[in-house]
């Protein structure tokens, strides 16, 4: 899989009144690859994912995975939301199963491939709950597992955490981290959490706001064996107040 | 006792029951005119006895049933299609606005002129008076549809009448089954309505005969059982949604 973002600009409105929202962003993505975008609140990133996810299309500029042209949305592009994603009338389980089944699989397939989705999150124990009884943190790994299920060739990731209360953000952090070791899946986190970035992606494009461009890509050569030890090291820490700051500073001048 | 979410509206029924045998008891109103709840309860048991009352309920939940199952299977799709599609709700919106300010009673000679005395004109008029309210409920719940589920379906695959049938459908349930439960009300209004007009049987055509003989008791037995008839279907679509909606509760 080779997902290519090449001169993608959006303008929302038209004529004289149109505003641009992101300004030629370029970036690539292969199979295996856990990618961040991290940037305020306005600098676009989110339509970055939309425009990938085929929700809406770019105003120039192509997205190609695997050479093809995105333009619509499909499974190879499978997408979690921050929040309100799943179906609150159907249980965990029917929730997982709920995209196997647009797609037409044999109900075998969508048994066994349900029940190992639910437990590769570790949830079988909550197949039969309503989302209403899952905690938010469940409810995201349901929504994750509902994705990966659809077998899509990159998974966006859409302020997956953003909503959760920090306690429980950090150890989604890391059973995101493992689920991506363990699978080996291909990744693209939006996120406004230059820590959460930084953790989990291997490399990290930093975006600016008004208009939404990438001004700095940054390559995470860290340790990872022990995320929690990693969360508290010098160079880490060293790392995200640079960059913390370099955001600060992009905020500043254009407010 | 005090403690069952009924007590408290019991209580209130039961006092109201209470006044009117006070009043009727003392001799201060006429008898013609407020008969005592002894005297309803008897000229109930006399029409029911008569049949009169089984032939009058049949007749009229036959026409609420009829008009209000034709409106809510023509609603449903069209307040769909209008909810999901921009272009169908600005075709459809003004029109069905500006119809649904039209009291629907005021069909009534037109529809005697068309289909004349018998039960087509009634349960055309429970439909006209039921079917734009129950489409504009509908459209309004597709609209509230989050965003996040519809393409949540279509990042997983989903295509256009499946978002439909497996997103909106389900999502809009309840909103449906409660539209249908609010606009039940007018339904019961309006047969009432056209029975009052022309009919040879029925819970309004048996009030409108009662006027004429001066029989307030069975003026009062009729209103009640079509009071009684209403809090039955309420309670049987509440009770629909919580079975069949269990998630929304």
């Amino acid at each position: 899989m080779h997902l290519s973002i090449s001169g993608v600009s959006k303008s929302f409105g038209d004529g004289s009144r149109a505003k641009l929202v992101l300004d030629d962003i370029n970036f690539e993505l292969d199979s295996g690859e856990f990618v961040a975008l991290v940037g305020s609140s306005g600098s676009g990133k989110s339509t970055v994912m939309r425009l990938i996810a085929g929700l809406e299309r770019p105003s120039s500029g192509t997205i190609t995975v695997d050479g093809n042209p995105v333009r619509g949305p499909g499974s190879d592009r499978g997408m979690v939301f921050q929040k309100y994603s799943l179906y609150p009338w159907l249980s965990a389980a029917d929730n997982v199963a709920f995209g196997m089944r647009l797609q037409g699989r044999s109900r075998s397939e969508v048994r066994e491939r349900t029940g190992y989705f639910l437990e590769v999150v570790g949830l079988q124990d909550a197949a039969n709950r309503l989302p209403r009884e899952l905690s938010g943190g469940m409810q995201q790994r349901v929504a994750i597992a509902r994705a990966l299920a659809a077998d899509p060739k990159v998974l966006l990731l859409d302020e997956p955490f953003g909503a959760l209360d920090l306690q429980i953000r950090e150890s989604m952090q890391e059973f995101l981290f493992l689920l991506w070791e363990r699978t080996g899946l291909t990744a693209l986190l939006i996120t406004h959490d230059i820590e959460e970035a930084l953790l989990l992606a291997q490399r990290v494009h930093i975006m600016a706001p008004r208009p939404g461009r990438i001004v700095r890509t940054v390559e995470g050569e860290l340790d990872r064996s022990n995320l929690s030890h990693l969360r508290v090291s010098t160079p880490f820490l060293e790392l995200r107040e640079e960059l913390a700051q370099q955001l600060r500073s992009l905020d500043g001048t254009l407010v | 006792m005090l403690g069952h979410p009924w007590s408290l509206g019991i209580f209130g029924i039961l006092a109201v029951l209470l006044v009117w045998q006070l009043i009727a008891g003392s001799g201060l109103v006429d008898k013609l005119f407020l008969p005592s709840p002894e005297a309803v309860v008897k000229a109930g048991s006399d029409q029911y006895a008569r049949g009169i009352l089984i032939k009058d309920l049949v007749a009229s939940v036959g026409r609420v049933g009829a008009g209000f199952a034709l409106s809510a299977l023509v609603s449903l799709p069209i307040g769909i299609a209008m909810g999901c599609s921009r272009v169908i709700c600005q075709l459809l919106e003004p029109l069905i606005g500006l119809i649904r300010y039209m009291p629907a009673p005021a069909f009534i000679p037109l529809l005697i002129i068309y289909f004349g005395l018998g039960e087509e004109p009634k349960v055309l008029l429970i439909f006209i008076g039921t079917v734009f309210f129950n489409t504009l409920m509908i459209m309004d719940a597709v609209k509230f549809v989050p965003s996040e589920l519809r393409e949540t379906a279509l990042t997983l695959g989903g295509k256009g009448f499946q978002i439909v049938t497996q997103v909106v459908a389900p999502y809009i349930a309840p909103q449906v089954i409660d539209a249908y439960r609010i606009n039940m009300a007018s339904a019961w209004n309006l047969v009432i309505v056209a029975e009052l007009v022309a009919a040879n049987e029925g819970l309004g055509k048996r009030i409108s005969l009662a006027q004429r003989f001066l029989r307030t008791d069975e003026i009062f037995v009729g209103l009640i059982v079509i009071g009684l008839i209403g809090l039955a279907i309420d309670l049987g679509f509440r009770l629909l949604m919580r079975r069949a909606c269990a998630w929304a509760n």
